[in-house]
């Protein structure tokens, strides 16, 4: 009975929103508008990067209790990632859509989700992936948490929240780090945290009745100067491509070519 | 003259050596001076002054590793205000990006994330697609914030000698939140993969993680080689993160890297396309890694990588 009354002592409230981008199918060559990657007319996917830090916030909410609210900012078809996400198990989705936000930055990403964010509401907890699929420039969850000035914990391979305070292992190039932090902070997690839940046929049509909004800049009390993009492409051009080399089927052989090409290139 | 601040990583007492090629490129952009922040930047300013630094802003306080970034980025707001550098390098690397992240939305300047040239301190070059288009931006803000990716050019000593300034900065307590408690060190035997000669690479294809065991044996007989892995058998947990190869993990140029069970992912490829010559093993003849191999091999490499291990034994007598 005792055991009972501490767990159920040890449940406690957690407020999460997830950061989830909607981008062009990845298995898909990617094209260029212009300068920018494109995105209007391509088919596109939930980041399969953001797929893990939403299964973060389901499992932080079944170990405890507490919200999951999906944030997106995109065209209007990036509706279709926090669908997803819903159909998962979130509870609730907001998207960010407004003409003057095509091409942002991470910088101006951040920004807009920032302002989001505290529209919303109060969180404990801000989670994404380590880096989009798509642009995979990995700042945007740093520039994030110093907008809501709180801190973040990045690489997370393995996390946990007790009351009020994050414990993360975090990946390093050498190894791992064991953090601790106190909520409210940000958390991005790698591919080795959890595996993705799919989502049932039940929680696909839960999600067409779950609440959905859509702001637009003004509605965040933004302008287009705040949004405005500092940074201009001068030009593209395609790289120069490696060429491939001889390709064999391997006919019990093939152990001998490569040792012959070591040999060749004097390693061994 | 532009005065281009390098940010040097140190890590448990080490510079990380990317700093060294950040300062190789400062010196030719204008006036090259480096920040160096928590135990071991003082003993650090002395290698960066052998590579351009003139002066190395250094503190060895344990505020700054202790702590995620915050107390890192409260110390370079302060000296940006101070001392107006026209543009900041830092490394692609774990902390070095929540620290330029943290300072981009700080300063409200731009961040330009993933470059491998730069060609003057108005603009930079990056690659989308795994590196299959290449684009030139043109940099904006004060400072010009820039994140380069590990050996994306050489380090290349100046001989010079640099001048220490202490960093006394007052940390505010409200930055001193992401504490590490644990540090837990995953090294492997042998030369590091960065700076191996031949890197022998599992990835999916290989099945299982006891398969790893033929590549440690193949390092095992060649001179200066190591082993590395993709993220998909890094994340699956078959071995530890210090193996991983790509945009998230490590950039390795070797003089041959062999790619067993490897599909080839834009996400790996950034890691590994500037190897000098690449072979491939791969089940499936479709592999994007076998666009990129200078020798293919379509078959299993559970049959491959055992008599190649037979084969190499056999030469070396």
């Amino acid at each position: 009975m005792l055991g009972l009354q501490t767990a159920i002592h040890r449940r406690f409230f957690v407020n999460i929103v997830v950061c989830v981008k909607h981008i062009p199918d990845p298995n898909l060559p990617g094209e260029m508008d212009g300068n920018t990657l494109k995105r209007q007319g391509v088919q596109g996917v939930l980041d399969p990067g953001d797929e893990y830090g939403v299964e973060e916030a389901l499992q932080f909410k079944e170990a405890h209790e507490g919200e999951v609210t999906l944030i997106s900012m995109g065209p209007e078809v990036a509706m279709e990632a926090i669908r997803r996400g819903l159909s998962m198990g979130a509870d609730k989705g907001v998207l960010v859509s407004d003409d003057s936000l095509a091409g942002s930055d991470a910088l101006v990403t951040a920004r807009v989700l920032a302002e989001a964010i505290r529209k919303s509401g109060s969180f404990d907890l801000v989670i994404g992936g380590v880096e989009s699929t798509d642009g995979y420039t990995g700042t945007m969850a740093a520039s994030l948490a110093e907008f809501l000035d709180i801190p973040q914990v990045t690489f997370a391979k393995k996390a946990e929240v007790s009351d009020g305070t994050l414990k993360v292992n975090r990946q390093t190039a050498s190894g791992y780090h064991v953090v601790e932090c106190p909520l409210p902070a940000l958390l991005t997690v790698t591919a080795g945290a959890n595996e993705p839940r799919y989502a049932s046929f039940k929680g696909i049509m839960a999600a067409k009745k779950k609440p959905v909004e859509q702001w637009s800049l003004a509605d965040l009390g933004l302008s287009g100067d705040d949004v405005a993009i500092k940074q201009d492409v001068s030009s593209t051009e395609p790289a120069e491509e490696r060429k491939a080399g001889e390709k064999f089927e391997d006919d019990g052989t093939g152990a001998e070519k490569i040792a012959d090409f070591l040999a060749e290139a004097k390693v061994i | 003259m532009a005065k281009i601040w390098v940010y040097a990583e140190i890590d448990h007492g080490q510079l990380d050596p990317t700093a060294l090629e950040l300062c190789t490129k400062a010196r030719t952009l204008g006036d090259c001076e480096a920040i160096a922040l928590g135990p071991g930047a003082n003993d650090a300013a002395k290698q960066l002054g052998e590579y351009g630094a003139e002066i190395v802003y250094a503190s060895d306080d344990e505020v700054y590793s202790d702590y995620i970034a915050q107390p890192n980025v409260a110390a370079l707001a302060e000296l940006i205000g101070e001392n107006a550098p026209d543009m900041i390098l830092f490394a692609t690397n774990y902390d070095s990006r929540d620290v330029a992240g943290r300072l981009s939305a700080k300063l409200g300047t731009t961040l330009m994330s993933n470059v491998m040239a730069i060609d003057s301190i108005d603009k930079a070059r990056t690659a989308v697609f795994g590196g299959n288009l290449l684009v030139d931006v043109t940099l904006e803000g004060t400072p010009k914030l820039v994140l380069v990716r590990p050996k994306s050019w050489a380090a290349e000593p100046s001989g010079g000698e640099a001048t220490v300034v202490p960093v006394e900065v007052d940390i505010p307590e409200e930055t001193k939140k992401a504490k590490r408690v644990e540090r837990h060190e995953e090294e492997a035997e042998g030369p590091k993969l960065e700076e191996a000669v031949v890197v022998f690479t599992g990835g999916r294809g290989l099945g299982d993680p006891d398969n790893f065991k033929y590549l440690d044996e193949l390092a095992k007989l060649v001179p200066d080689s190591a082993v590395g892995a993709t993220r998909a058998v890094v994340d699956s947990g078959w071995v530890p993160y210090s193996y991983q190869i790509g945009q998230t993990g490590k950039t390795v140029k070797p003089s041959v890297y062999i790619a067993a069970g490897v599909s080839g992912a834009t996400q790996h490829i950034v890691g590994m396309k500037g190897a000098k010559r690449i072979v491939a093993i791969n089940k499936d003849e479709e592999a994007p890694i076998f666009q990129l191999a200078d020798l293919g091999i379509v078959g299993d490499a559970l049959k491959v990588l055992p008599a190649l291990i037979e084969e190499v034994k056999k030469r070396k007598g």
